[in-house]
């Protein structure tokens, strides 16, 4: 699938005009209010209970909506949101270190490298505010300080301490809290919530989304859900890659299946690779554990200076050590952002300097941070992470150095929507990141909770409105219905009925490896094409000759995962296709054509100031809208970290 | 490394189970316990036979998914640890593992290792949250917390919902898992206005599940893979029996 | 790399438990498991009252027959003559009956509650918090109630005494350990360590469930609750273990 076609422009119609920060009052006021009697008329579906999904479901029930939560986890408690450790930005300026809503902003839109909508990212900063005092008010234990305040910190290369914390832990504490406030409008009976349910199609009917189909991971049962509007919420796509920090299930199938329902896709090919996780250790590995951020604080980067180098890191001595972060980035150091240290890492294993099996790793060494503040204080800055990393790697980072090596973390693309969150098909609104809506190229450090809690709290709850206004939208077509849940069954009636050779995680592993050696950290033409030519071969290999055993009517957790396989291979595709149109380098997409004379991303503004929204075509030929993305506040400029 | 595996096989809630048990060889000591896991079933599938199923989802030991009695201790034997962050070098070559599910009759067995734990969910709709509406809240600075309340408040806070406590209990009490919540909330000035009405609902909704009562084993804590203390539970006795009081 | 695997001999198989009865809220304080804990913890304190006070008494003898008949007089005529003859005696006797009964309705109540709690046994348990105690609660419970049974009818009722009801007390109790009845010495001792085990862990489990005990507070709890069990065991074990080596005669 290297051929597409051209489509009309898309435009975002909904953002108000005018000065930036009224553009989300001006929205607010424009958007239509339901009459109280008529919510309890109104049915949402709301798929996922990650942060945005939590949120946005208790906060539809407390506006009295009739919401109907889904997830496939055994409580809404588990989502992925749940493993986030950093913390959550906010522009409080509670420290007066000159932070503001225009800083955040600002700071947003900058480290998306022009990739993301101004208006977007300004009502974010705005919002941010007021997701803190919600956080508090739920009893969310943020670190404070002695005085009884709120601590913060500065994170992720921010030159301002707008982060807010709780120990490496800020992930859980708010999932939590949002989890607790649904789990009290299920109380008071607002919510429905379907835990074990698998989300495997949407239902859309008269041009609205009206619907899902969902199977009952327990009993397999396939059941039909209505409803007057239906939010996804249903997180990244990371692990099409197999190997990824997300949880094992994670995965596209929700996102993918309202694609192909019409929904756009937006920037399939941005993907957040992080530098610091722990690298795999053998052939089993089932997923990649991510060390936090904060340990390049103190820790140094190091690879051996000469190639294939087995001998132990303490008997290397310093003058055959190249310390290269601190060599090419001399004013950032270990400290320059996510992008650039990831790729840093790649280019030295590349060149064959790598560390430990296979050679992919660099050092992150605390001797000289032990020397220098002793271990009692290293260990109290970073006791736990230590520990972690023991417990996984068994070695003790305090004798030995941490290896660590880049791994994919998080997607900034996602389904296209609007400033109303809305997606191109009526009805159906995609929240947190599951949209594509507000990192651009490449996502800050404690910018995905704090994106995930402003839609799912404050953003979506009042702009759904506007579109339920309308409703109730009455009956649903039978025959849309009844398409829907035949196509669903058909294709795990196919899943079942191929009886091969291979099992979906085999393929899924090699889905993985094909994707992060062609369309992972560095992209060429040549790579991506390579991948374009083997994902087709490898999908029709895959409905070949897969095997699944057990049938559908159980709890099946081999049909489950070939279901989100079969997806990952389409989306696989899209992703190499959009990265091979987009020919520049912007924030997490580096394309080795596009570089400066040092080596570093280069941006093409005149060609790629644009979102690509990519339409589904059932021929293979998928559609690309562009949405042209206008600065009026924050000028372009190149990112440099020298 | 070779091992023995006894694994208990339940196909349906309401089938019979039994202990099964398999020669697994060429395991790596860097696996993880539940990777070996995942080995083992890639060859069960291929064989055309049923995978193992269990409960995992971030295998990073902190979203509560995965969970199995090792060799009779809840999460296995290393301490503060979750099964998915246990590793195979934890244990002898020639070995034999026995892996259980979770055993209580508020936590019924759904295939294999895998049980329903939703109620939890029950107890925390019972009243482990605050009352606030989005968009309702005052300033996060207007009401200062000590610093020792909010850390003491977080470490009651940290619980994943995993059930290990109920697991390892003798008498099946949900005990530390409901006090872990009640603390949290009863620490903070947030959580005080419905805080004794908050304990009342939630430990007789804690009876209500078919929950065993406490006897202060310290079983529930010392296999807790965020080591929650035991001394959440007094708190929880002492809210409840004020609030009995009033 | 891959691990190869083979298939072993499945054990009988285990019948699942019958779905889980729903249970109904339950039926005010006393109905609920905490409640019924707070009952154990009160009714648990009174009795600890009770033993150190029996305890002082028992110590009399090596005070002399005289001292320890007269103490036991004594306890039948207090607040004599504002009461008449054993009434707060029989007062105390019959709140300390009702400590006993509201005990072990509690924790009967309670073990059944555990047992319906986990139907199904684990194959494979290994206890991990430290404390033979804590395990052995039940156990040691019964054989204190059936102990108790014997002691009433031995030393209170006389019925099982070589000197039976109508003796001095003192006479009683040197006659019931006299060195050739070394078994009953010996049944004595082992239920009095019964007595100490559930104290240890009885003791400060009672702080905790009626909430006052915290993280600064278990180890001087725990101590505490170490020590009165000793001087429980040492204080009930002086008299007959000196009896029946003849130190008292």
């Amino acid at each position: 699938m290297s051929r597409y076609t051209e489509g009309p422009e898309i435009r975002d119609a909904k953002a108000p005009a005018g000065p930036i920060e009224e553009r989300w009052e001006k929205r607010k006021f424009s958007a239509k209010l339901v009459n109280p009697a008529n919510k309890r008329k109104l049915t949402v579906i709301v798929v996922g209970t990650g942060l945005a999904g939590g949120s946005a479901a208790a906060t539809l029930g407390e506006l009295g909506y009739n919401v109907k939560s889904f997830c496939y986890q055994d409580t809404p408690r588990r989502a992925h949101s749940i493993a986030a450790q950093g913390g959550i930005n906010a522009a409080k300026n509670y420290r007066g270190d000159g932070d503001s809503i225009y800083r955040l902003f600002y700071d947003t839109v900058k480290g998306g490298d022009f990739r993301a909508r101004e208006s977007n990212v300004y009502r974010l900063a705005q919002v941010s505010v007021n997701i803190i005092d919600q956080a508090v008010a739920q009893g969310v234990p943020f670190a404070r300080e002695y005085g009884g305040l709120l601590d913060t910190r500065s994170f992720g290369g921010a030159q301002v301490s707008r982060t807010f914390y709780a120990r490496g832990q800020t992930g859980q504490q708010l999932l939590l809290g949002a989890y607790q406030a649904l789990e009290r409008q299920i109380a008071a009976g607002t919510v429905t919530m379907h835990t074990r349910h698998e989300m495997l199609d949407v239902i859309v009917a008269d041009g609205r989304a009206r619907g899902i189909i969902v199977r009952d991971m327990v009993t397999g049962e396939i059941e039909r859900h209505l409803a007057d509007a239906v939010v996804l919420a249903t997180g990244g796509y990371g692990n099409v890659f197999f190997l990824s920090t997300n949880a094992k299930g994670c995965n596209t199938t929700a996102i993918w299946r309202a694609h192909e329902r019409g929904a756009y896709f937006a920037n399939p090919c941005y993907t957040q690779i992080h530098p610091t996780c722990i690298p795999v250790s053998g052939e089993y590995q089932s997923k990649l554990t991510l060390m936090s951020e904060s340990l390049r604080n103190d820790g140094r980067v190091w690879v051996p200076l000469r190639k294939n180098d087995t001998r132990a890191p303490g008997d290397i001595p310093d003058d055959e050590r190249d310390y290269y972060l601190e060599r090419i980035y001399p004013a950032f150091g270990n400290l320059v952002p996510r992008d650039i240290a990831s790729r840093a890492a790649k280019n030295v294993c590349d060149e064959g300097r790598g560390v430990g099996p296979g050679g992919l790793g660099v050092y992150l060494d605390f001797r000289d941070a032990i020397n220098r503040l002793g271990r009692d204080a290293v260990e109290k800055k970073y006791g736990n992470l230590f520990e972690m990393y023991e417990r996984i790697t068994g070695e003790n980072p305090y004798d030995v150095p941490m290896r660590i090596y880049p791994a994919v973390h998080y997607t900034m693309g996602g389904l296209w929507v609007d400033y109303d969150l809305q997606s191109t098909i009526p009805g159906l609104f995609v929240i947190g990141e599951a949209n594509f809506s507000d990192h651009g190229a490449n996502r800050l450090g404690a910018s995905a909770l704090m994106q995930g809690l402003a839609d799912g709290y404050f953003v979506l709850p009042t702009t759904i409105g506007d579109y339920l206004a309308a409703g109730p939208f009455g009956d649903v077509d039978d025959e849309a219905i009844a398409e829907a849940e035949i196509k669903v069954r058909n294709k795990i009636d196919r899943l079942l009925s191929v009886n091969g050779t291979r099992t979906p995680d085999s393929f899924h592993r090699e889905l993985g490896k094909l994707m992060w050696d062609y369309c992972g950290m560095e992209r060429t033409e040549e790579s991506l094409r390579k991948a374009l030519e083997r994902i087709p071969e490898l999908r029709e290999e895959f409905w070949q000759n897969v095997k699944v055993t057990g049938t559908s009517e159980e709890l099946n957790q081999v049909l489950e995962r070939a279901g989100r396989v079969a997806d990952f291979f389409d989306l696989a595709e899209l992703m190499c296709l959009d990265a091979l149109v987009r020919t520049e380098s912007c924030g997490g997409h580096f394309r080795a054509e596009s570089q400066d004379a040092d080596g570093e991303a280069l941006r093409d503004d005149e060609n790629f100031a644009h979102v690509s929204a990519w339409e589904f075509s059932p021929s293979g030929e998928p559609v690309l809208h562009k949405e042209t993305l206008e600065y009026e506040y924050v000028k372009m400029t190149q990112r440099s970290y020298k | 490394m070779n091992l023995t595996l006894r694994v208990w096989r339940q196909s349906g809630p309401s089938d019979d189970g039994r202990m099964v048990t398999y020669k697994v060889e060429d395991v790596s000591p860097d696996m993880s316990f539940l990777e070996m896991l995942d080995v083992l079933n890639e060859r069960l599938i291929l064989e055309g036979d049923d995978p193992i199923a269990f409960d995992h989802d971030c295998r990073e030991g902190i979203c509560g998914m995965c969970g199995m009695v090792i060799n009779g201790v809840a999460h296995g034997e290393q301490r503060a640890t979750t099964t998915c962050q246990l590793h195979m070098r934890h244990f002898e070559d020639g070995a034999t593992i026995t892996i259980e599910p979770w055993r209580a009759a508020p936590f019924p067995v759904v295939k294999d290792l895998v049980v329903d734990r939703s109620a939890f969910d029950r107890i925390i709709q019972a009243g482990g949250f605050v009352s606030v509406p989005a968009g309702s809240a005052p300033d996060a600075h207007s009401v200062p917390v000590r610093k020792e309340d909010a850390d003491a408040a977080f470490d009651a806070a940290t619980c994943i919902g995993c059930g290990a406590c109920v697991a390892a209990c003798p008498n099946g009490s949900a005990s530390l898992f409901t006090a872990a919540k009640i603390t949290h909330l009863s620490l903070l000035p947030q959580g005080q206005p419905e805080r004794l009405s908050r304990a009342k609902a939630m430990v007789d909704q804690m009876d209500v599940e078919g929950f065993g009562g406490c006897t202060n084993t310290g079983e529930c804590t010392a296999v807790c893979p965020k080591g929650i203390p035991l001394e959440t539970i007094a708190r929880m006795n002492s809210d409840y029996l004020k609030a009995n009081a009033k | 790399m891959t691990a190869t695997i083979e298939r072993g001999a499945a054990t009988a198989p285990v019948p699942a438990p019958k779905s889980t009865p729903t249970r109904k809220k339950p039926g005010g304080f006393l109905g609920s498991s905490n409640g019924k804990k707070a009952v154990m913890a009160v009714t648990g304190a009174v009795m600890v009252l009770f033993l150190l006070a029996h305890m002082l008494g028992n110590l009399k003898i090596f005070l002399g027959k005289d001292s320890f008949n007269d103490y036991a007089h004594a306890l039948r005529t207090l607040l004599e003559p504002l009461l008449p003859y054993r009434t707060l005696l029989t007062i105390l006797e019959v709140g300390l009956v009702a400590s006993v009964v509201l005990h072990m309705w509690a924790a009967i109540s309670l073990a059944r509650r555990a047992g319906k709690a986990r139907p199904v046994k684990y194959v494979a348990k290994k206890p991990q918090a430290n404390g033979y105690a804590t395990h052995i609660m039940r156990f040691g419970g019964l054989t204190i109630a059936l102990f108790v049974v014997w002691h009433l009818l031995d030393l209170t009722f006389g019925v099982v005494n070589p000197k039976g009801f109508d003796s001095a007390p003192a006479d009683r109790m040197i006659a019931g350990f006299e060195p050739s009845r070394w078994w009953v010495t010996l049944i004595y001792f082992v239920a009095v360590v019964m007595v100490g085990l559930h104290l240890r862990h009885g003791i400060w489990s009672a702080v905790q469930t009626l909430g006052w005990a915290n993280r600064n507070r278990y180890r001087v709890l725990k101590a505490s609750a170490a020590l009165v069990s000793a001087v429980l065991v040492v204080g009930f074990l002086a008299p007959p273990l000196a009896i029946t080596f003849g130190v008292v005669k």
